[in-house]
């Protein structure tokens, strides 16, 4: 078994835990629950709205339907979400105020619409904004296109969907060749006349000329909402301030992704977790992004694919109600994210887009092991690192149990399928060889 | 005393030796990894004039102690057959000695050896007897319990333990060590060292010796009264207590029989007996030698099975099939055996190489000529350059110890390219895995057409430089055969 299968299951039994300690009765919260922090708020969620968007009154914390805790498929090879604790997770989310949940027709290997339909089913339609979106990566032909779009009602068992996304533009090219050439555009726009779908827009990963191109749309097709990612870190150190300039300029809503890229702002070197923690010591590393990412006005939601019980309670904690930062905190977390880039980590999320590698890499394993290793000072520069042999052990012995031998780097080939999927531009080939050059001089004792 | 003594011999020979088989670390080598180097017949073939003549002092000066201490096969017997007594007092017999089947059994085995290769030789030679038995039977238990440990230590954050695959490496071995262990152990149980005395090679070369040896249990006539309790309980079935002659070349100086003697007229000194037994007082208290040994490997035996290795494919993950070993048509020795004759004729097959190697690359050969002989095959991994494990090992100088500077510059085998399953020109992909990962340099990649530059890049290999270590072949995305394999020379070279 490894790393992340054992993650998965405590994950599970965590969330069927809590779950058993909750329920979905959330006026009895139990001692558990109360303890030093108190109860998990109910009713102090912060809900966001704009008059472009009508009614629509949406909780700051979205709901990430991307990284749902998944099983050992009882039935042999490969895994299965597992559904109880979806339910469980989705109900919990609800009961304390969260009403937005995106999710997309490729995500946990196809499985993510279904399974979020099957949890959502069981509340009130008009209690939830559902966000899917035209994932159409692989091809992208009108009749393929339709399909996608047509499966993803029956998936999500509803008749209309509340948000819907062009999954993953750069710029104009992208957009005529996925959506305009196609005439997807100009159907989606009639199926939002008709009503089926609510609010029409698209999600980002770019530069900022590619999106200012992607801005200029506006005008023919009326962007409802943009999702982009946006954090403490990519805010100085990549685009996103320069994006969100441009939602203001434009006055579009912006929808949050990556706000902790990944888990990456939690999971940090111990001297910055410091830094947060002294800063305020009652709130969690985690909490410090959420805040940052809630704060600004033109923010309808911030999305977070929360897999464990813990993590949507932190969250919602957090934004229940969001306090928003002061300029002396945000101050403090710019400086924050400078050092943070520091550190050489490699920018994965760990979203899995580069999946599967045709020969079988575990690429986002592989990626997250050395991150791990960085931020816990496990990565020797030479042998005479004071503490190399413990570095070493830990950096090889936690390569094993966390990728299996066949997966790891030395057999990436460098055919380089995977980094056209890569949201965050990672060039995965070129850092699969430098950790296998890496683990290499460590095995051979030559660093 | 003396017989307390040898028991705690045995026992810190035995564990040590065991340990040898089991410990895939390589560390207990350092401290242990002499025990193997001092059995007699690894010695002999290793040419190792003084470990030989050592034991055949220590057999001229106390008889046949190498069989009841040093011996592992012989002491995993004395385990049998303290469980045969436990189940029935008394149960041996004065047998006498059966001369014709003992230098039968040793003349063919010699000619096995001649011959090179021999199987006959690897099956009945104690030492790889009792090797395979421990590699096959107990290494598997030992790996799980590390497993388990493993495990557990995963989850308390810690590096301690790492896990380790259990694979069966070869079917045929492994049949043929759960044979041995099975007669033998019945051998045992019912008649002690049967084996020893009748089929054992060095049994019967030590036996040359302890026939004169100058120390030796020798009867009291004018104490014994003939009860015979020390026939009845000698596993050699060497005492004629009606005589009261004892058969040297059998014995195996166990000291049991001192100890039984109600009348102490059995005592070990040096011939002609005489009448007041001179035992020196031993400082060597403990009775639990046996009993705490017996604990360990119960224990082992316990933790086994705690988990049993996992190896599901994510649904997100590609299948990766499994490698097949490529039809080599000379097979590949390790780096240090000089050649393929030299370790034909000094591998007892006693497997302590496969259970050092970490890489997964040496298994025992199914080939009749060879059987059980291991041969490197790099399905699991490839022969690593910092590695050097084997040779360290080896105790029959079959694998010649060999620098890690040595290693890399020995070449064992060649690189060939089968230009059939090449990836590049199979479905386009760039690849170059094999020449990323060659530590000589010996792969460069070219433009598959001449004149082409932006043709697919296929690997060439420079024979030259090739050493055979098997990365490229190990590394190759092609499956299940590689594009790119080792074959074997017969003679190893300095490139």
């Amino acid at each position: 078994m490894d790393r992340r299968d054992f993650l998965k299951i405590v994950g599970i039994s965590t969330a069927t835990g809590a779950a058993t300690l909750y329920g979905c009765k959330p006026k009895t919260e139990t001692a558990a629950a109360s303890g030093e922090l108190g109860p998990v708020p109910t009713d102090k969620m912060t809900y966001r709205s704009y008059p472009s968007l009508g009614d629509d009154k949406v909780s700051i914390l979205g709901y990430g339907c991307m990284r749902w805790p998944t099983i050992p498929n009882p039935e042999g090879r490969g895994e299965i979400i597992d559904q109880d604790a979806v339910n469980e997770l989705v109900d919990y989310a609800l009961a304390h105020g969260v009403n937005y949940f995106d999710t997309s027709p490729v995500y946990v290997q196809g499985w993510s619409e279904k399974s979020t339909g099957i949890a959502l089913k069981r509340h009130p339609r008009e209690s939830y904004y559902i966000a899917t979106k035209l994932s159409n990566f692989s091809n992208a032909s009108r009749e393929n296109s339709m399909a996608m779009y047509r499966h993803s009602f029956e998936e999500l068992q509803v008749d209309y969907i509340d948000y819907y996304l062009l999954h993953s533009v750069g710029n104009g090219r992208t957009l005529k060749q996925r959506y305009i050439d196609n005439g997807m555009m100009d159907f989606l726009m009639e199926e939002r006349k008709a009503g089926r779908i609510r609010r029409l827009g698209f999600s980002f990963h770019g530069s900022q000329e590619g999106f200012d191109e992607m801005l200029s749309y506006h005008d023919q097709y009326h962007w409802d909402f943009v999702q982009i990612q946006l954090n403490y870190v990519d805010w100085n150190e990549s685009n996103a301030k320069g994006l969100y300039e441009s939602l203001e300029k434009y006055q579009i809503p912006g929808i949050i992704m990556e706000p902790l890229l990944g888990g990456r702002l939690s999971k940090l070197p111990d001297h910055i977790v410091g830094r947060l923690k002294q800063k305020s010591p009652e709130s969690s590393v985690a909490s410090w992004a959420f805040r940052f990412a809630g704060t600004p006005k033109m923010i309808l939601t911030v999305l977070s694919g929360m897999t464990y019980m813990e993590h949507l309670q932190d969250n919602i904690r957090t934004y229940s109600p969001l306090v928003p930062l002061t300029e002396e905190e945000k101050e403090f977390l710019y400086e924050t994210g400078r050092l943070i880039k520091q550190y050489p980590t490699i920018p994965c999320n760990d979203c899995k887009y580069c999946m599967p590698c045709p020969y079988g890499i575990d690429i986002p394993a592989i990626l997250v092991h050395y991150n791990k290793c960085v931020n816990e000072g496990n990565i020797p520069e030479s042998q005479q690192d004071e503490n190399y042999r413990k570095a070493r052990q830990a950096f090889l012995v936690g390569y094993d149990r966390s990728v299996p031998k066949l997966r790891q780097a030395n057999h990436c080939i460098g055919c380089n399928q995977c980094s056209k999927n890569c949201p965050q531009r990672i060039n995965i080939p070129r850092q699969l060889h430098r950790i296998d050059d890496f683990v290499e001089k460590l095995k051979q004792n030559i660093l | 005393m003396l017989r307390k003594t040898r028991i705690i011999l045995a026992a810190i020979f035995f564990v040590g030796i065991t340990l040898l088989f089991l410990d895939f670390t390589g560390t207990l080598h350092t401290w242990f990894g002499w025990m193997a180097k001092v059995q007699f017949l690894p010695a002999i073939l290793a040419l190792n004039v003084g470990v030989v003549g050592v034991l055949a002092l220590l057999t001229f000066l106390f008889g046949r102690l190498y069989c009841s201490v040093i011996c592992p096969l012989g002491v995993m017997q004395d385990l049998f057959a303290w469980l045969g007594k436990k189940a029935k007092k008394n149960r041996y017999s004065y047998s006498p000695e059966k001369k014709w089947l003992r230098y039968i059994m040793l003349v063919l085995f010699i000619i096995s050896l001649l011959v090179g290769g021999g199987v006959l030789a690897k099956l009945i030679a104690p030492y790889s007897a009792y090797g395979r038995i421990a590699n096959n039977l107990l290494a598997p238990l030992w790996q799980w319990g590390n497993n388990g440990l493993a495990y557990l230590a995963e989850r308390a954050d810690s590096y301690a333990f790492y896990e380790t695959e259990v694979w069966i490496k070869s079917g045929i071995t492994f049949g043929i060590a759960v044979a041995t262990l099975l007669i033998i152990s019945i051998l045992a149980w019912r008649n002690g060292r049967t084996y020893c005395n009748t089929i054992c090679p060095v049994g019967t070369v030590l036996g040359f010796v302890s026939r004169f040896s100058w120390l030796k249990p020798v009867i009291d006539t004018s104490k014994c009264n003939g009860c015979g309790l020390c026939a009845r309980n000698c596993k050699a079935a060497c005492i004629n207590s009606k005589e009261h002659s004892i058969d040297y070349s059998r014995c195996v100086a166990c000291m049991d029989c001192i100890g039984n003697c109600k009348k102490g007229a059995i005592s070990y000194v040096h011939r002609p007996a005489k009448a007041s037994s001179t035992e020196e007082p031993q400082t060597q208290p403990v009775d639990t030698s046996r009993r705490s040994f017996l604990t360990t490997t119960a224990v082992v035996a316990a933790t086994t099975a705690i988990k049993a290795q996992e190896k599901k494919v994510d649904g997100g993950l590609a299948v990766i099939e499994d490698k097949v070993a490529p039809e080599r048509q000379t097979h590949l020795v390790p780096p240090g055996a000089l050649s393929a004759r030299n370790f034909a004729q000094h591998c007892t097959a006693c497997q302590l190489c496969v259970s050092a190697c970490p890489n997964g690359v040496l298994t025992p050969s199914t080939s009749l000529t060879r059987l059980m002989q291991p041969e490197m095959t790099y399905e699991r991994g490839y022969c690593r350059p910092e590695c050097t494990k084997c040779s360290d090992v080896c105790p029959t100088g079959a694998i010649r110890p060999i620098t890690r500077e040595d290693k890399s510059s020995t070449q064992i085998g060649h690189a060939v390219w089968i230009k059939k399953n090449c990836i590049p020109l199979t479905n386009g992909d760039s690849c170059g895995n094999c020449a990323r990962h060659c530590p000589t340099g010996a792969i460069q990649m070219v433009p598959s057409e001449e004149g082409n530059r932006r043709s697919p890049r296929i690997p060439v290999i420079n024979v030259e430089r090739c050493i055979g270590c098997g990365a490229c072949e190990h590394l190759c995305p092609a499956r299940p055969f590689s594009a790119i394999y080792v074959e074997g020379h017969e003679r190893h070279k300095e490139v």
